[in-house]
């Protein structure tokens, strides 16, 4: 597939003397992992749709430096932090919208102490936020009816309370929101979280992705909506351990864009 | 002679108070072992969660059966504590049911019958309580970390319970003064007739005998708590207070790193400088944690306050399935450990001399430390607003900064970080390439 998307970075704007209304934070994963870009892509579309003025860091971006910090690098995360928020501040930064959690968290709880402030949201808030101004409109389309179960990411759940904005939107599409018997506050992680996406769990009896998957499983949904990339891909490959991949993964922007066939 | 009975009450008063004022200077004392920590903001919100978090046991109740039960048990101990009041009186002054001679006998029976219903009540909360650890064996009562002291403590616990409410009860019963009022003996009335056959004298005996082994009874138990995991019906109150007021998801920056950093990325900044004078007294700062002495007073007192009920543990993603991590272990861990550096420090005339032990390794595992997916489970699961997690997160500070040695995935992925600015080997200037994919 070749279809190109306009994607302006920050240094476009300030070329030509702009500033956009909100900044894309595309995270790692969001910008180097092959599942992930589909969400980046599918929020971009919606961006687009919506008419947002938006531009991202592009190549100037760096990672926030959350998985060293979970690993204990303090050093490590806050020359990361500094580092961005040079770059955020340089370019007179106000509002940030990420579809990662952990760079959510990161960006919004731990930088401004390090001297960045800014007003940053998650994706499904900003979608949120888009529709409530009518600036996105929301259709059914192919998801009506069908059976979803919403699985909270912990740094957006636990950790910034968020629980309402990724669920409203499902339902806007008319779909059978299912809650999993462990969900908000009391949502069972997916296994990622703390650096562990980047290392072998400890010996145990199982994968806490399985377990997750389990989880999920038993609300017998057609879709399992995530709100973060590397939940997605915890829980798609717990569905390839219980050989279950015609239930699909979808992050939330995923489902929107998809059901406008964008 | 008359006055023996007086004195010793007084006696076992002052000692019983004397020996548990010890302990909580020796608590405080080590508590203040941890490095200072600023809790100073937010002073509405922490007294907002000290009235519904402690007092209002609102996370107590996310589980309902054992939170109710907890309620009554809690609610009935607070209200039965009015009763010491009286007791107390009685025996330092050789009364009788003074309350019966300042209050109408109307009031003073709704006292003593509240005090009757609710103790009847706690003694079946406490059997439920009993059953649920020993007969239906309830998982989190059994992990691997609740074997020895920990179980034993917990049904010790349960048994003194079942002991003070009895004695109260039969107290009442066999108090024929006060059954003969016919006001306040809701529940008592039903036990006198199980005693109907005995003299007065013997009855009178009986009376005396619960009288005095219900309030040493309380004046014991009030001694065990230094002892035991029950510490948190006293310390439950601060350590709400202390609790997290910020976002769950937020760690805190670490000051003497921020410093460092901004010396590195400061191009005006000298490498070769002399170090201002009295700078160079300087101990440079220690990063993360190997010992409790480097944890903060707020983790301390964490340590302190948890009754090991094990409601972290069971929603720990990592414990769930199977690894060795608990959350309980690690407070029940840094409380062993600050105990044991606490005796050192008795024994060695108020000098802590090094035991060659620590907390990492010989209490916490290197394993236990990075099975944490830092979900915030158990912060969220903790009634009292425990984090286990940050002990966690400074012991890991401590193993990649101090001793570089985290795993070697994670050390590829940091390294990538390094270099890439990304956890994976991708070159930054491929950041956008997704836009042309």
């Amino acid at each position: 597939m070749s279809e190109t998307l306009k994607v302006p970075t920050m240094a476009e704007y300030m070329s030509q003397g702009k500033q956009p209304e909100v900044l894309f934070w595309v995270g790692c994963a969001g910008s180097f992992d092959d599942r992930a870009k589909k969400i980046t892509k599918a929020f971009v579309k919606l961006l687009h749709k919506a008419n947002v003025e938006f531009a991202v860091l592009g190549t100037e971006e760096s990672c926030t430096g959350d998985p060293a910090k979970r690993a204990g690098n303090e050093f490590l995360f806050q020359m990361q932090a500094v580092t961005n928020i040079e770059v955020l501040n340089a370019y007179e930064v106000k509002k940030i919208v990420t579809a990662c959690p952990h760079c959510f968290n990161t960006i919004k709880n731990e930088y401004p102490e390090l001297g960045g402030n800014y007003e940053v949201m998650h994706h499904t808030q900003f979608l949120k936020t888009l529709l409530n101004e009518g600036r996105l409109t929301v259709e059914g389309g192919k998801f009506k009816g069908k059976r979803i179960t919403f699985h909270d990411p912990c740094y957006l759940g636990r950790a910034n309370n968020i629980y309402e904005a990724p669920r409203q939107l499902i339902e806007k599409l008319e779909a059978e929101l299912v809650e999993m018997k462990n969900c908000k506050r009391n949502g069972l992680c997916c296994g990622a979280g703390g650096a562990q996406m980047f290392k072998e769990p400890e010996s145990g009896e199982k994968d806490v992705n399985v377990e997750r998957t389990e989880q999920a499983l038993e609300t017998k949904p057609e879709i399992v909506a995530a709100g973060c990339p590397f939940c997605n891909t915890m829980l798609t490959d717990g569905m390839k351990a219980k050989e279950r991949e015609e239930v699909q993964v979808m992050d939330v922007a995923e489902l929107i864009a998809n059901a406008d066939d964008l | 002679m008359q006055y023996l009975p007086n004195i010793l009450f007084a006696i076992a008063l002052v000692l019983g108070i004397g020996y548990f004022t010890k302990n909580v200077k020796k608590l405080i004392r080590n508590i203040k072992l941890g490095n200072e920590v600023d809790a100073s903001d937010n002073t509405s919100q922490r007294w907002k969660n000290v009235v519904n978090i402690a007092l209002g046991q609102s996370k107590m109740v996310r589980r309902p059966v054992s939170g109710l039960l907890h309620v009554i048990v809690y609610v009935g101990f607070i209200i039965i504590n009015i009763e010491v009041l009286e007791i107390i009186i009685d025996g330092l002054f050789g009364t009788h049911r003074i309350g019966l001679k300042i209050l109408p006998t109307s009031v003073y029976g709704f006292l003593i019958g509240s005090f009757e219903v609710l103790a009847c009540l706690v003694f079946i909360s406490v059997i439920i309580f009993w059953i649920r650890r020993n007969v239906l064996k309830l998982a989190r009562f059994w992990k691997s970390e609740m074997t020895s002291w920990p179980k034993n403590d917990g049904n010790i616990i349960l048994y003194f319970e079942m002991v003070l409410m009895t004695l109260f009860l039969v107290m009442n019963a066999t108090d024929l003064e006060f059954q003969a009022l016919n006001s306040g003996n809701i529940v008592s009335q039903y036990i006198a007739p199980w005693f109907s056959s005995l003299s007065e004298t013997a009855l009178h005996t009986i009376e005396r005998t619960a009288w005095w082994l219900h309030i040493l009874g309380i004046l014991i138990f009030l001694n065990y708590l230094y002892f035991s995991k029950h510490l948190h019906i006293l310390l439950a109150f601060p350590n709400v207070y202390f609790g997290r007021i910020k976002p769950q998801g937020e760690f805190n920056n670490l000051e003497a790193v921020t410093n460092e950093v901004k010396m590195m990325m400061d191009p005006n900044a000298d490498p070769f400088a002399t170090p201002a004078e009295g700078a160079e007294e300087e101990v440079p700062a220690k990063f993360g944690a190997s010992d409790v002495q480097d944890l903060n007073r707020i983790q301390l007192l964490n340590a302190y306050t948890c009754t090991e009920c094990g409601r972290c543990t069971s929603e720990c993603p990592a414990n769930q399935t199977g690894k060795k991590l608990s959350p309980r272990k690690i407070m029940m861990d840094t409380r062993d450990r600050l105990e044991e550096v606490g005796k050192n420090i008795d024994s060695n005339k108020g000098e802590f001399k090094d035991d060659g032990k620590q907390l990492l390794d010989d209490y916490i595992t290197r394993e236990e430390l990075w099975a944490c997916t830092s979900c915030n489970a158990c912060v969220e699961a903790c009634p009292v607003s425990i984090n286990p997690l940050s002990i966690i997160l400074e012991m890991r500070r401590y193993l990649v900064m101090e001793q570089s040695a985290a795993p070697a995935e994670l050390n590829n992925m940091m390294t990538n970080i390094e270099n890439n600015g990304a956890p994976w080997p991708y070159n930054q200037m491929d950041r956008l390439n997704w836009a042309n994919d």
